[in-house]
């Protein structure tokens, strides 16, 4: 008895009831489709989530105060600077600063910005922008108004250090920050808010009765897939006429440092906590009060969250493979039930035991193959499109991973019907009507 | 590989000892033999008659090694069947013995020559020479026509006629009939009975079960089972000799 010979059994065993064959495969073909698809969507989303960190510019770094003790008011994602760059690092740190006796923290300054562009103790650092933010804020233009997301002030250094390229008109100047000129740099979503298709530049816009020239229109993102927030809403004006007319002079919110380029941000962090924990006066509270954290940790945090969400995916996937595998199983059992009268045929003209475990374990096997071999098929067509905005990128390993769970699911769940067939006596199998 | 059948006439085929079987324990214990001894020559044609409950049925299980006795010994081909595992069995199911049931059970959707080479395929012959014996074998039934028909495309007496080519195609040293004419109308009965007759004239050793008098009537010895035990043996034509109604004489009456 070879096994071609078990084979061709196990073929026409299959082919005698195509329906329930292919319906059966059909449970195995969406199992394993789905885990390719659902794994090339997580991981589809992973990379669109790396290069849209990657497009606020892989060299910067930002500074922002740890919140101390309990339950600050920042920690969390909406703590200000872009996108939420210094939340995740606060969050961080925080934790392993809440017992002990504390002396009170120093907020960040625009002498601690100003400190670190230092070419000797600093030489990683490029450039150094104290930020300051208020969240929704409320702008007009006769009569229009609008809300802005944000509204930062900073200095021109911003710009370049965290990816910001404009669209049209100019950026302010250093001039702009010393005077604190009302001018003011629009998002494109805010610019198309407040003016249309009017070009917004040279125009004035009423913030809190203080007026602003829009000097410039940011290039979009092209990201606003970011459900949160939209990081065109944004509107940057000058460090010291923000201070005036919205912030107050206070603590800064965060300072974005730029490293002289990609391979010295690990340099540039630590000159900056250097730096920054003399002027904090480290040494002596034993614990520092502010947190730098790059676009490596940011990234690693959020591939990590990524890494959990396609694990989710997949695992929902293995849920419905295993499901195909019991939908196996079952028809299986009513195979082995529907032809107990046949296996007694075979047994009584000789057929041995290892000849029938075989039959039905290829039936079973041959099943859960061909749905593999299709959800494979139906996985990489399926991966060609868009799914919810995300572009899914296959995994080569998941396929090979899938067929042969697939073809591990025939063998394991064809066994035991497969085995129940091979013990039949045959005179009572015979006697089976 | 496997043996043609002997044909000197002397030696047993099969030799029952005092065989019982009881189903169940105790008081509800059912002796479905009770002590049977039976020496089958080969060449001889036995019909094995009886009522229903008389034990035929446990009696013709175990001479297919379908099943074990409880009590006694069985040898078929001089081999003791009681020492066996299940594996040997079935390779001793497989050379030794042809089956044709009462219901034909040919396995449906496989045609007839399918159907005819599957004792072959477990008993691992090759392709070539399998097609070629199945086809050997179904026209010796006079089916040579109907090879690649499926069961359901088939009578009654052409399915019980393929059952015997599949019977017949390993050579088995004793073909064992359970009712082969229960499920036919009597024209199909008597096709059958003629390829009986024949099988018989070629020194095949034929063991029938049966309860009708007609089918008896074939057989050169008739053995008569009543609780179990046997209550009469006689024979009707020598083991040597043709069958007391030769196929040309039941052909030549039609």
């Amino acid at each position: 008895m070879s096994p071609l010979e078990i084979l061709r059994f196990a073929l026409r065993g299959l082919s005698a009831n195509k329906l329930r064959s292919s319906l059966t495969t059909l449970g195995i073909l969406i199992g394993v489709g789905a885990v390719i698809l659902l794994v090339a969507v997580g991981n589809g989303s992973s990379e669109q989530i790396k290069k849209s960190i990657q497009r606020l510019g892989a060299d910067s770094l930002t500074v922002t105060k740890s919140t101390t003790g309990g339950g600050g008011g920042r920690g969390g994602f909406g703590g200000g600077g872009p996108r939420g760059l210094g939340g995740l690092g606060g969050s961080e740190t925080g934790s392993g600063q809440s017992s002990g006796p504390r002396t009170q923290a120093h907020d960040l300054t625009t002498q601690d910005a100003a400190a670190l562009v230092n070419a000797s103790d600093a030489p990683s650092v490029k450039s150094s922008s104290p930020v300051v933010t208020s969240q929704s804020v409320t702008a007009g233009y006769e009569g229009t108004s609008a809300t802005i997301n944000q509204f930062v002030g900073t200095t021109p250094t911003y710009f370049a250090a965290a990816n910001k390229t404009l669209a049209s008109g100019t950026a302010f100047t250093t001039a702009d920050v010393t005077a604190a000129n009302k001018t003011v740099v629009l998002g494109s979503t805010t610019a198309s808010d407040l003016f249309g298709r009017v070009s917004p530049l040279g125009k004035k816009i009423d913030v809190g009765g203080i007026r602003f020239t829009v000097v410039g229109v940011l290039k979009a993102t092209g990201s606003s897939s970011s459900s949160f927030s939209d990081p065109d809403s944004i509107a940057i004006a000058p460090l010291p006429a923000v201070q005036e007319s919205l912030t107050g002079y206070g603590a800064l919110d965060q300072i974005i440092v730029q490293a002289k380029d990609s391979g010295a941000v690990d340099s540039a962090q630590a000159e900056i906590t250097q730096i920054l924990g003399q002027r904090h006066d480290i040494a002596s509270s034993g614990t520092a009060d502010f947190t730098v954290s790059s676009q490596a940790s940011v990234q690693s945090a959020v591939s990590e969250s990524n890494k959990t969400f396609t694990v989710l995916l997949g695992a929902v996937a293995a849920i419905s493979l295993l499901v195909g595998g019991i939908g196996i199983t079952n028809i299986m059992l009513v195979t082995v039930t529907e032809r107990t009268r046949e296996i007694g045929i075979r047994k009584a003209i000789g057929a041995p035991r290892g000849a029938i475990l075989g039959q039905f374990i290829a039936e079973a096997t041959v099943l859960s193959l061909i749905g593999g071999v299709l959800g494979v098929v139906a996985g990489v067509a399926g991966s060609l499109f868009t799914i919810v905005g995300v572009k899914p990128v296959l995994v080569p390993s998941s396929i090979v991973l899938a067929l042969a769970v697939s073809v591990a699911i025939g063998l394991f769940f064809g066994s035991y019907p497969a085995n129940r067939a091979a013990k039949l006596r045959p005179i009572e199998a015979l006697r089976h009507e | 590989m496997i043996p043609a059948p002997r044909q000197d006439g002397t030696k047993p085929v099969l030799s029952i000892r005092d065989v019982g079987k009881v189903y169940g324990e105790g008081d509800t214990a059912v002796h479905a033999l009770r002590g049977v001894s039976l020496t089958v020559e080969s060449g001889d044609y036995v019909a094995i008659m009886g009522a229903s409950g008389s034990g035929k049925s446990t009696l013709m299980n175990i001479i297919g090694c379908l099943d074990v006795p409880t009590a006694g010994r069985y040898l078929l081909d001089g081999i003791d069947v009681g020492a066996l595992d299940e594996r040997r069995l079935a390779i001793l199911r497989n050379r030794r013995i042809g089956f044709i049931f009462q219901s034909f059970n040919l396995i449906p959707r496989m045609t007839a020559q399918a159907n005819v080479e599957l004792p072959l395929a477990y008993g691992g012959v090759k392709g070539p020479e399998r097609r070629r014996r199945a086809l050997a074998a179904l026209r010796e039934v006079g089916l040579a026509d109907r090879t690649r028909h499926e069961p359901n495309e088939l009578s009654g007496g052409q399915q019980q006629r393929v059952a015997v080519a599949r019977a017949l195609v390993t050579a088995p040293t004793l073909l064992l009939a359970d009712e082969p004419t229960g499920a036919l109308d009597s024209g199909s009965t008597a096709d059958v009975l003629a390829v009986f007759d024949r099988l018989s004239l070629a020194r095949r050793t034929i063991v029938v079960i049966t309860h009708e008098d007609d089918v008896a009537a074939h057989a050169k010895r008739v053995v008569r089972l009543v609780d179990g035990r046997v209550v009469e043996d006689v024979r009707r034509a020598p083991v040597a000799g043709p069958p007391p109604a030769a196929s040309w004489t039941s052909e030549g009456a039609r």
